[in-house]
């Protein structure tokens, strides 16, 4: 090359300093403990009046004044469509063989889906009731399928468990109810 | 079987681009000389195995085949067709696939038809592409493998974000992601060019067809990115500067910007490093927008769930990649930047003010779109939207589009102000003259600085026709003119959009009227109306213009129940002189409905204005083509010649 003019000069790497710079701002957002996820400022209040018809025929449907008979109780908001809630059968088996009642909230559901999905992975819901608006679902704070509450005797909301329960989160879970229960 | 044979290609083109890496660094070294020749047709090979891999997923996906992890979370069995295969690409996993399937792609092409640049360069080049792909490679077959199974079959799939079910936004990511990927080629020249410092005319030559076909796509993908959240979000606005919008709209920043510098290049032989510099950010903004928007550390109204993990992978590969292109800049271009001179009123000069207001503008977006995250790390939540954007960008639009009008009509080299003092007289006046109007029906000022800027510029952007045989106007500057017109229709859009929008919000009962502007609206009824996967409220509306005849829009609330969400469908009743925006409420619970109505004129302008713009991209590189091929057909006949000659 005829003009070549070989001077370093500190403008060139201006812009590897600006990248660098991007990367460190980058790496503290990734890896800040996350806040991302929905909480439900339902947290501590009651239940919000409701009553839902019965999702499948062998299965009394789900009425507020059901969930506030002094026992305290799992709420899993489930739907026959998500794949998640399916992986979180075996755990919700697990607890239901414990004596943990849980009351189930089938969210835009056809009966004949619901019934398909609890042949297939097991039904461990003493009520199910059929959410087909979603009313009851964003009434107590939650934003997708499937989640559980912690309810206590009275009908108050204990606590929140948002995703599928994975077996790492079974233990927490029967320490709330336990929580719930004094 | 259809999985495990994507994925089989999948590994195989991986194997391959490490090939082509090795090959194509050995092959730069005396001793490897002999590996030369295996670098073009591996690349080709690799090409078409990712293609392969890809249309294995789509037809898993057209076939709903729940045994594979990715089709089960992101399909349903009820789902049209169009948006089953359109699935492949809206997740995730599946555009990842997109995005090394165009890369493969855009190297086989290149690999098989570049025939301009030295053999060296070319094998940097070739060996760069892989180094870039296979980095895609690694995140696809070691964190997000698309061809996953299931260990038991989903009896059923979850779905698709109903947002997407849309043709617009079906089919807006793979012109984007030709975008995207077609400046990693730009990238991969520039790497190419800055290991063998073979930064010359050539060099852009061979370049320039990439980054305008890149830009071409970006241009309609942005376009079409723009209508849909205009149409499908029913907010009545057409660019939010949200994430994701600017995640496109920074590498089509940049690749502008690059476009008219590698123009120089090859005609003047100027601005070196300035181009090369630009090749490496014009695709670091397309990965800086992807790893933004899908590690999830920005909130959008767009949807990605994405982990860290995957963000960090991506994070990874940035550094790597760009890091690495940035450090090869700092080392090599201080021996490529000199070039040919020009003084201060050439067309190099115009050229070179657009590139730093363009690159201004691209850092301000940059900076906006970063500073809640800065903000963060600082421990305050902030969101910054156009209160920001629109005036800080429009101090460096506004005189870009001034000179916008001197540029084309100026010589190379050098020039006098005097010599086209006439050209520049006419839409001066123009622009004065449409300030004082827009200034009296007080519309504020940016939409009066855009309603002026429009007027002078649609002027100005034909002027460099002035005075030629039309006939004998080459291809490429009729691409320019109508690029440049594009952009006064465009900005007409946006400047008409702010500045008379009439807005109506009200809740109405059946046979009720509203008046919107020039429009009047009837409310005829609500009824329920049912879809393939979904059901919907539909409003009857009866509209008519200025009393004349009426005819009926539709707008509807969609409520999808796999995923269950609800949409809202906005109907558009469009004139040639703007449109109706109708978007149905909730029902008010005493009979009455919401119905927001909108009156906006000239907005179609806004796309019209973006599709001309892009034609005008696609003039310049059939231009481009037919001049390269040629001279290629010229050549072959002297190598003929003389071949005859020596028998």
């Amino acid at each position: 090359m005829s003009e070549t003019k070989p001077t370093a000069r500190w403008t060139l790497w201006l812009p590897l300093a600006l990248f660098l710079g991007f990367i460190a701002l980058v790496m503290i957002g990734l890896y800040r403990p996350a806040d991302r996820e929905v909480a439900s400022t339902m947290i501590g209040k009651p239940l919000p009046e409701f009553t839902l018809r019965a999702a499948v025929a062998d299965r009394p449907g789900l009425a507020r004044a059901d969930l506030a008979d002094g026992k305290p109780r799992l709420l899993n908001v489930f739907a026959s469509w998500c794949v998640p809630c399916a992986v979180e059968a075996p755990q919700l088996a697990t607890l239901k063989a414990e004596g943990i009642e849980i009351a189930g909230v089938a969210i835009r559901d056809r009966p004949e889906d619901v019934a398909t999905f609890l042949a297939r992975h097991g039904n461990p819901f003493a009520r199910i009731g059929a959410d087909d608006r979603s009313i009851v679902q964003l009434g107590i704070g939650s934003s997708g399928v499937p989640e559980t509450f912690v309810i206590d005797g009275k009908g108050t909301i204990r606590y929140q468990h948002i995703g599928e329960i994975r077996p790492e989160h079974v233990t927490l879970l029967r320490e709330k109810l336990k929580e719930a229960a004094q | 079987m259809i999985a495990e044979f994507g994925l089989a290609a999948l590994w195989l083109a991986a194997a391959l681009a490490a090939l082509q890496l090795i090959a194509g660094a050995l092959a730069l070294t005396p001793r490897g000389a002999a590996l030369a020749g295996l670098v073009r047709p591996v690349a080709v090979v690799q090409g078409v195995l990712v293609a392969l891999s890809f249309a294995a997923l789509i037809t898993l996906f057209a076939q709903t085949d729940l045994s594979v992890e990715l089709v089960a979370k992101n399909s349903h069995s009820m789902k049209p067709l169009i948006y089953k295969i359109s699935g492949t690409w809206g997740n995730h996993e599946g555009s990842m696939l997109l995005w090394v399937m165009v890369m493969g792609l855009s190297g086989s092409f290149v690999a098989a038809v570049e025939r301009r640049l030295p053999e060296p360069t070319m094998l940097a080049t070739l060996a760069g592409q892989a180094f870039v792909s296979l980095g895609f490679y690694a995140f696809l077959l070691l964190s997000s493998n698309p061809f996953t199974r299931l260990s038991s079959p989903a009896i059923e799939g979850a779905g698709l974000n109903p947002l997407l079910q849309d043709p617009g936004l079906a089919f807006h990511p793979p012109p984007l992601y030709i975008g995207y990927v077609g400046l990693s080629v730009a990238f991969s020249f520039a790497i190419g060019a800055l290991v063998t410092r073979e930064v010359g005319p050539a060099f852009a030559r061979a370049m320039r067809p990439w980054v305008l076909g890149a830009w071409i796509f970006l241009t309609l993908g942005i376009t079409a990115g723009s209508y849909w959240a205009y149409y499908e979000l029913g907010w009545g606005g057409w660019w939010f500067w949200d994430p994701v919008e600017n995640a496109s709209l920074m590498p089509w920043l940049a690749a502008t910007a690059l476009l008219h510098s590698v123009s120089v290049l090859a005609a003047r032989n100027a601005l070196r490093a300035w181009t090369v510099m630009l090749g490496v950010v014009a695709f670091s903004m397309s990965m800086v927008g992807t790893f933004l928007v899908r590690s999830g550390i920005l909130t959008s109204v767009h949807a990605f769930a994405v982990d860290p993990e995957r963000g960090s992978f991506i994070l990874g590969l940035l550094a790597l990649n760009i890091g690495g292109a940035l450090v090869l800049f700092g080392l090599r271009a201080s021996s490529v930047t000199e070039g040919e001179r020009f003084t201060a009123t050439s067309r190099e000069s115009a050229l070179v003010f657009n590139n730093v207001m363009l690159s201004a503008i691209l850092g301000i977006v940059l900076v906006g779109t970063l500073y809640p995250l800065l903000a963060e790390a600082l421990g305050a939540k902030v969101s910054v939207g156009p209160p920001y954007f629109n005036p800080v960008s429009a101090i460096f639009a506004v005189p870009m589009l001034l000179v916008l009008m001197v540029g084309p009509l100026l010589r190379w080299r050098r020039d006098s102000l005097r010599r086209i003092r006439l050209q520049i007289a006419i839409p001066a006046v123009l622009l004065v003259g449409t300030l004082i109007w827009a200034a009296s029906q007080a519309v504020g000022l940016l939409p009066a600085l855009g309603l002026a800027l429009s007027a002078a510029l649609a002027v100005a952007s034909v002027m460099p026709l002035r005075g030629r045989k039309l006939r004998q106007v080459k291809l490429p500057v009729w691409g320019m003119v109508t690029a440049h017109f594009g952009i006064a229709v465009a900005l007409l859009g946006m400047a008409s959009d702010a500045a008379f929008t009439t807005e109506r919000l009200v809740a109405v009962r059946a046979g009720q009227v509203v008046d919107v502007g020039p429009w009047q609206v009837t409310l005829q009824r609500i009824e329920p109306v049912a879809g393939p996967n979904w059901t919907a409220l539909r409003g009857d509306l009866a509209v008519s213009y200025k009393g004349g005849s009426v005819t009926e829009l539709h707008p509807a609330a969609r409520t999808f129940w796999a995923p269950p969400n609800e949409t809202n469908e906005a109907a558009l009743k469009t004139r040639w002189n703007g449109q109706l925006y109708a978007v149905l409420g909730q029902a008010t619970g005493d009979g009455r409905w919401q119905l927001r109505l909108w009156w906006k004129p000239f907005v179609p302008m806004i796309w019209y204005g973006g599709i001309l713009i892009a034609l005008g991209g696609l003039m310049a590189l059939l231009g481009r083509l037919a001049s390269d091929l040629k001279r290629l057909v010229a050549r072959d006949k002297i190598a003929y010649r003389r071949m005859r000659q020596g028998r």
